[in-house]
């Protein structure tokens, strides 16, 4: 199947100006960044560019694998659906996400996940994240 | 104001007794908004009549205000402190992390109060306050391994700030700056030194929350438009494209480019340090201050190969703006750009302000082609414009200080005059040095009279520049540059960089405010800037400043600007037409 998701085009281009990452968390319709699931660093200080965080939606999710109440479950096409009621915010994915793109909501104690919407994708001037097109065979 | 909107947090930390508290002062950010309106009340409050500014009754405020974390381009942290250079109101601006850290934190404000006994650095991590040992980073030669160094052991990598000082903020010269993300700075008015008198090595903040708004589509909807006027708009263009430095060639053009300590306004090797030039040849990376789209930093790639060692290079990364294109570059006679970007690299691992320290340089040179000074004072060094080598080993003796002749160019180009002679020549306004612009009176009028004694003040070279060819009539003008400075003081109450200016107007501040929780008019918001920019004044007037007795460098009258020569008996016209409008 054709499905839609957010990629990094060029972490080259990003001048971290961070409008990606309060983008998200406009979804809630709030400030600040706490519940943003993008994250941008630096890569060992500024002038050696930047580190872009986002979720990759794997085919085969091992955020989903571990989480002991599926609660993030595997969705058709890549990446993965969170049911908070479900969540116990054992932390397991968390840890499970290789490239540390499972963010943390400290307040609720559960996963932030990527929703895959591309509202960020708007806010990037510089063409550094974007909504790629991919064939996957589902799950 | 939201009531959930943690900015009413004011955060105080002594470093004397090593200890920290939060003060609810709700009432002071509905007052003034935040940033400079709130800053100003905070200073007037701790800092004692008549404080010695490297003493540790001299506070250090920081504030940002209710559009940081929520608004793009609302990027800066406003400083407030007494000023060593001045001996008056210290304000400094700078954009970095700054900004966002501290907000994300879950702080309007944070005051820093008394001094440590030995080097401590302090790490603010939301709630929490560490006070670190810092006798081993004391003397690192340049500044920016004191950040490598903290960034490996302080955790909040993203989110952060680390505010640090360099070796002359230690050894309190007075135009010594306090670098923020490596390139950024608290650059004018000497904050480094208040914190090298405070043993205060580097300030680190980082945070991470939610802020809450009243009405959330509404919120979102003008953050969209404001986000898609920005970044189609001109100033993205001009600021992102080539950066500030974009200013060289027409300010050359017209004949306002200060050059060899202002005996001339136009720098015959301008193209050479221009911005299109650096950007063509060095042009390694672009970055942005958190939540600023725009991305007008710019930093050179300077590769130098190592001497005596075949294939063994170096890159440095050095940032580059107008005002050290100004300073380091034409008014020093500096005929190419790497010669520049070496003297700009020495002043960031110093920790020194660029403008003053370019300024101070300038005067020195002129004052040795004189003869006011000689080799035994200048430590066997033969100042000569374009001699970048020479320029380097004087910065590094401005900030060890061997000699008296060094002591004396570490307390700024005011004080090195008045000790040397050539004050004629010494291009200090309110005792700071001046910025790169010679565009015509209301440049050097807003240099005289504006707070801080910056042309970010009034604005006024940009005023000139706009008159050239028109009616220039300098009474209404003065009335202009002064509601120019009125308004900015909203700008940095918010706190939104300058370069929006042009997008934030006063119906659009009102309407983002309104979402958030704010209910001002634009006429409130007019009547608040003015508000501010009266306290700023009391406690210039309360720290000795005087209308009546301010100083003109006689340099500026010798060089022709954009409007023709100056005329000082206009500037005193000017002055009393500003005195009335103070009062009022």
């Amino acid at each position: 199947m054709l499905t839609k998701k957010l990629d990094i085009i060029d972490a080259d281009r990003c001048v971290g100006c961070l409008s990606c990452v309060f983008a998200c968390a406009r979804r809630y319709g709030e400030g600040g960044y706490d519940r943003s699931a993008i994250a941008v660093r630096s890569a060992a200080g500024v002038e050696k560019g930047f580190v872009v965080i986002v979720c990759r939606a794997c085919t085969d999710p091992p955020c989903a694998k571990v989480c002991p109440t599926n609660a993030l479950v595997a969705k058709k096409g890549g990446g993965v659906f969170l049911n908070p009621n479900k969540c116990i915010g054992c932390g397991f994915c968390r840890n499970a996400c290789p490239i540390g793109a499972v963010m943390w909501d400290e307040a609720a104690n559960k996963p932030i996940i990527c929703v895959q919407c591309g509202y960020c994708v708007d806010f990037c001037p510089h063409g550094v994240i974007g909504i790629v097109e991919r064939q996957t065979e589902g799950v | 104001m939201h009531p959930n909107d943690p900015l009413y947090r004011v955060l105080y930390i002594d470093l004397t007794k090593k200890i920290y508290w939060v003060e609810d002062r709700r009432e002071l950010f509905e007052n003034y908004l935040g940033g400079a309106g709130v800053a100003i009340n905070l200073l007037k409050e701790e800092c004692p009549r008549g404080a010695d500014p490297l003493r540790p009754e001299n506070p250090i405020v920081f504030a940002v205000g209710p559009f940081t974390g929520l608004y793009p381009i609302a990027s800066k942290t406003v400083a407030m402190f007494k000023s060593p250079l001045t001996g008056n109101l210290g304000e400094s601006h700078a954009g970095g992390r700054s900004a966002i850290a501290i907000r994300m934190a879950g702080y309007g404000a944070i005051v820093i109060k008394g001094a440590s006994k030995h080097p401590i650095y302090v790490a603010v991590h939301g709630d929490k306050v560490f006070f670190r040992d810092a006798r081993a980073l004391w003397g690192i030669k340049s500044s920016i391994t004191v950040a490598r160094i903290i960034r490996e052991k302080e955790p909040g990598a993203g989110q952060r700030a680390i505010m640090r000082i360099g070796r002359a903020g230690e050894n309190l010269v007075k135009y010594a700056c306090v670098v923020t993300e490596t390139y950024r700075h608290f650059g004018r008015l000497g904050l480094g030194a208040v914190f090298g008198s405070k043993k205060l090595k580097a300030f680190v903040v980082s945070g991470k929350r939610s802020l809450p708004v009243l009405d959330k589509r509404r919120y979102r909807e003008i953050y969209k438009e404001l986000f898609d006027t920005m970044v189609k708009s001109p100033l993205m263009k001009k600021y992102h494209d080539l950066g500030t430095a974009a200013n060289v060639i027409p300010l050359n053009k017209i004949g306002a480019l200060p050059t060899k300590n202002l005996k001339e306004s136009k720098f015959e090797n301008a193209d050479k340090i221009s911005g299109e030039y650096l950007a063509e040849k060095y042009l390694g990376r672009r970055l942005a201050c958190a939540h600023c789209p725009v991305a007008c930093i710019h930093l050179a790639a300077l590769r130098e190969p190592y001497e005596n060692e075949p294939y063994f290079y170096k890159t440095t990364f050095i940032s580059y703006d107008y005002e050290l294109i100004y300073s380091l570059g034409s008014m020093l006679g500096i005929r190419n750009a790497e010669d520049m970007l070496k003297v700009l690299d020495e002043v960031e691992v110093l920790g020194l302000d660029g403008i003053s320290s370019g300024v101070v340089l300038a005067w020195a040179t002129e004052a040795y082609e004189k003869g006011i000074i000689n080799e035994n004072d200048t430590l066997g060094l033969r100042f000569k414009w374009g001699d970048y080598e020479t320029y380097i080993k004087a910065l590094r003796y401005i900030v060890e200080q061997p000699n008296e002749f060094y002591k004396a160019l570490a307390n700024g180009v005011d004080y090195a005059a008045s000790k040397y002679g050539g004050e004629e020549f010494a291009l200090a306004f309110g005792k700071n040095e001046m910025p790169g612009y010679h565009t015509g009176y209301l440049g050097h009028f807003g240099f005289l009279v504006g707070s801080r004694h910056s042309h970010l003040d009034m604005g006024g070279y940009s005023i000139d520049q706009k008159a050239l060819g028109k009616e220039y009539n300098l009474d209404e003008l003065v009335v202009k540059a002064l509601r120019e400075e009125e308004w900015r003081q909203i700008l940095s109450s918010l706190v939104v960089c300058f370069f929006a200016r042009g997008i934030y107007k006063p119906e659009i501040v009102a309407k983002a405010l309104e979402p958030l929780g704010w209910n001002l008019t634009p006429e409130d918001l007019g009547k608040l800037g003015a508000k501010i920019h009266r306290l700023k004044y009391e406690f210039k007037f309360r720290e000795g400043f005087d209308l009546d007795s301010l100083r003109l460098p006689h340099r500026i009258f010798e060089t022709p600007t954009p409007h023709g020569y100056l005329d000082e008996y206009k500037f005193k016209e000017m002055i009393e037409k500003f005195k009335l409008l103070i009062q009022k």
